[in-house]
């Protein structure tokens, strides 16, 4: 079965050096960028203001003022989602850049010292992974009250374990490799193995490991809006929009489903671009 | 003779697992405990309101023994634990087995009808994809699991709603609370809950079966039953299913520990009562004794799941049969 594929791949475009991407991973990669800069400059086009009620209306539907309907309060949706990109694409980066940093350098020490640090450090993790991650979501936030800080705080700490494992279980394969034993011979310190030898080893699937996170993080955080936990009113996420909306729902109002379709399409986008990054990238450890 | 040793050493691995599994419990239950005892705000504070008198606060804090060091409320804690005393809750004085009694029965319920529905529905699917891959069946089959997982759950359970309770009108949108007392009626009631639970949890369980099987599916010896003439179910079913088992017992262990925690979304949008939401409750009114005890019931069936996932993966290794 892989002779034959081989035998088809020695068909494939020859200028392919392995770091091209296919259409699906390019169309998820232009979604990516589009919110990440309706992200940054969103609240410039905005054609009202996010907060202000502008039409005495409410719930309306799709017309050529309010681009998008407007929501239960009669302000402009188009507006608000272009807000709300801000608060779930940044938390989110944020989280998920904290928790992956935090976890992949851990991950890396664990595995290059080993032995009690590693074991102690493993197990404790593990047992954190036990607990549900969006339970102990609502636990903190419920218990501390509801701020960004918070939020970017719990997230990182729900997602840290599981990066760690990851970079841990590439960093130990890494680390048994000969120019690591070389590396060592030659006398070189911990801080230089960690850094510029296994590291670069490591780094493509840990990203491709880091754009799922952001996923699940996009997921949880907008659970957590959604239970009313998350971003507070008058500013609102995209999990909290569908909650302050619901109520539209059984008569399909814009102001539900937009926000709906913000979700999936960015957490859809991240996973074609996963799914479809180059294999050189992907797959290096190998 | 060699039989005799390779079974001595399954028996060992399997006990090995359950050490570790104990080991962790403790551990668990420690930051568990630490972590609630750390929640801001005093319990005694919220239990006498605003207007209470220091003394009266004081007085309180001495009658629940808060003042006690944490090291030695710790231990009571857990001896209490395994005479199966959770204590009593701050907020009604009644008794926490009592309290949780009810909840976690409703809890295992939902759990066990989701879990009956979907674990077969996904193994079917996840082996269907994996027999005929790259065929339009797989890429549907794909496609939708990844849809159902890029989405928010609360999305899941509105849409069922909307399908089943608003627009077909099959089902009721907000099941219990009502009497439920013929056969249908329960049926009923489940459906919208088993429905959304059971397609986040399938979307998972799909993808892994369908990955676990691929990857024996590529393995030498699967090949060589192929070409020694093996049909392709007798390939898949009796070749390389077998070796894919650790992995898929994995996964379907992952799936089902969400259910008893993760579905406090469901619970909440369904109104259904069980445990995650009385956690949830518990929080809100510092009610630490039973924050505790729901933690400890989430932590001991991931635990508990996790660990019987890994003896299944050593029990199906034909490398220790």
């Amino acid at each position: 079965m892989k002779s034959v594929l081989s035998f088809f791949s020695a068909f494939s475009a020859p200028q392919n050096t392995g770091y091209s991407f296919n259409l699906v991973g390019r169309v998820g990669l232009v979604i990516i960028l589009f919110w990440m800069t309706v992200a940054v400059f969103g609240t410039w086009l905005a054609p009202y203001p996010p907060g202000e009620i502008v039409d005495w209306d409410y719930l309306g539907p799709v017309t050529s003022k309010f681009w998008l309907g407007t929501d239960y309060l009669g302000r402009d949706m188009f507006s608000r989602i272009l807000l709300g990109a801000r608060y779930t694409v940044g938390i989110a980066l944020a989280a998920v850049v904290l928790a992956c940093s935090l976890g992949i350098v851990l991950g890396m020490i664990a595995a290059v010292v080993g032995g009690w640090f590693d074991i102690i450090l493993s197990r404790l993790l593990d047992a954190f992974n036990g607990i549900p991650s969006l339970l102990f979501g609502l636990v903190v936030v419920a218990g501390v009250g509801s701020s960004i800080p918070v939020l970017i705080l719990t997230l990182t700490a729900i997602y840290m374990p599981g990066s760690y494992r990851f970079a841990r279980a590439l960093a130990v394969n890494v680390n048994t490799m000969d120019f690591i034993t070389v590396a060592r011979v030659r006398g070189e310190s911990t801080p230089y193995l960690i850094v510029r030898e296994i590291f670069p080893n490591i780094l493509g699937p840990v990203l491709a490991d880091m754009g799922l996170r952001f996923v699940f993080i996009v997921l949880v955080l907008s659970g957590l809006s959604f239970l009313g936990l998350g971003v507070q009113p008058p500013n609102a996420d995209w999990g909290a929009l569908v909650r302050e909306n619901i109520e539209g729902l059984s008569f399909g109002a814009p102001a539900v489903v937009f926000p709906s379709i913000a979700i999936a399409s960015l957490t859809i986008s991240v996973n074609m671009f996963i799914d479809n990054l180059p294999k050189k990238i992907r797959d290096r450890s190998e | 003779m060699g039989q005799s040793l390779t079974s001595l050493f399954i028996v060992i691995q399997v006990l090995k697992r359950l050490g570790i599994a104990f080991l962790t419990l403790i551990v668990v239950s420690f930051a568990v405990f630490f972590a609630t005892d750390m929640l801001p705000g005093d319990v005694a504070q919220i239990l006498l309101g605003q207007a209470a008198t220091p003394e009266a606060v004081a007085g309180l804090r001495e009658a629940m023994g808060l003042n006690e060091p944490a090291l030695q409320r710790f231990f009571g804690w857990l001896t209490g634990l395994t005479h199966g005393d959770l204590g009593t809750s701050y907020a009604n004085n009644m008794a926490v087995a009592e309290l949780i009694d009810g909840r976690l029965k409703n809890s295992l319920k939902l759990a066990g009808v989701t879990t009956a529905v979907s674990v077969p529905l996904s193994l079917t699917l996840g082996i269907a994809a994996a027999m005929w891959r790259n065929s339009p069946f797989d890429r549907a089959v794909s496609i939708a699991t990844i849809s159902v997982i890029s989405v928010p759950e609360f999305m899941v359970a509105t849409l069922s709603v909307l399908i089943f309770a608003v627009w077909l009108d099959w089902l009721p949108a907000l099941s219990f609370g009502a009497d439920v007392s013929s056969f249908v009626d329960v049926l009923r009631a489940y459906a919208m809950p088993v429905i959304t639970l059971s397609c986040v949890i399938c979307a998972q369980m799909i993808r892994m079966t369908r990955a676990a099987v691929i990857e024996t599916i590529n393995t030498p010896y699967v090949e060589m039953a192929l070409l020694k003439g093996a049909s392709r179910w007798r390939m898949v079913l009796v070749h390389a299913l077998p070796n894919a088992l650790g992995p898929i017992a994995n996964a379907i262990a992952l799936s089902l520990s969400y259910l008893v925690g993760g579905v406090i979304i469901v619970e909440t949008i369904f109104n259904y009562p069980g445990v995650a939401k009385l956690m949830v409750d518990a929080v809100a009114t510092r009610d630490l004794p039973l924050i505790q005890s729901t933690a400890m019931i989430f932590c001991i069936s991931y635990l508990s799941l996790i660990t019987l996932a890994d003896v299944i993966a050593t029990l199906s290794n034909p490398r220790l049969r």
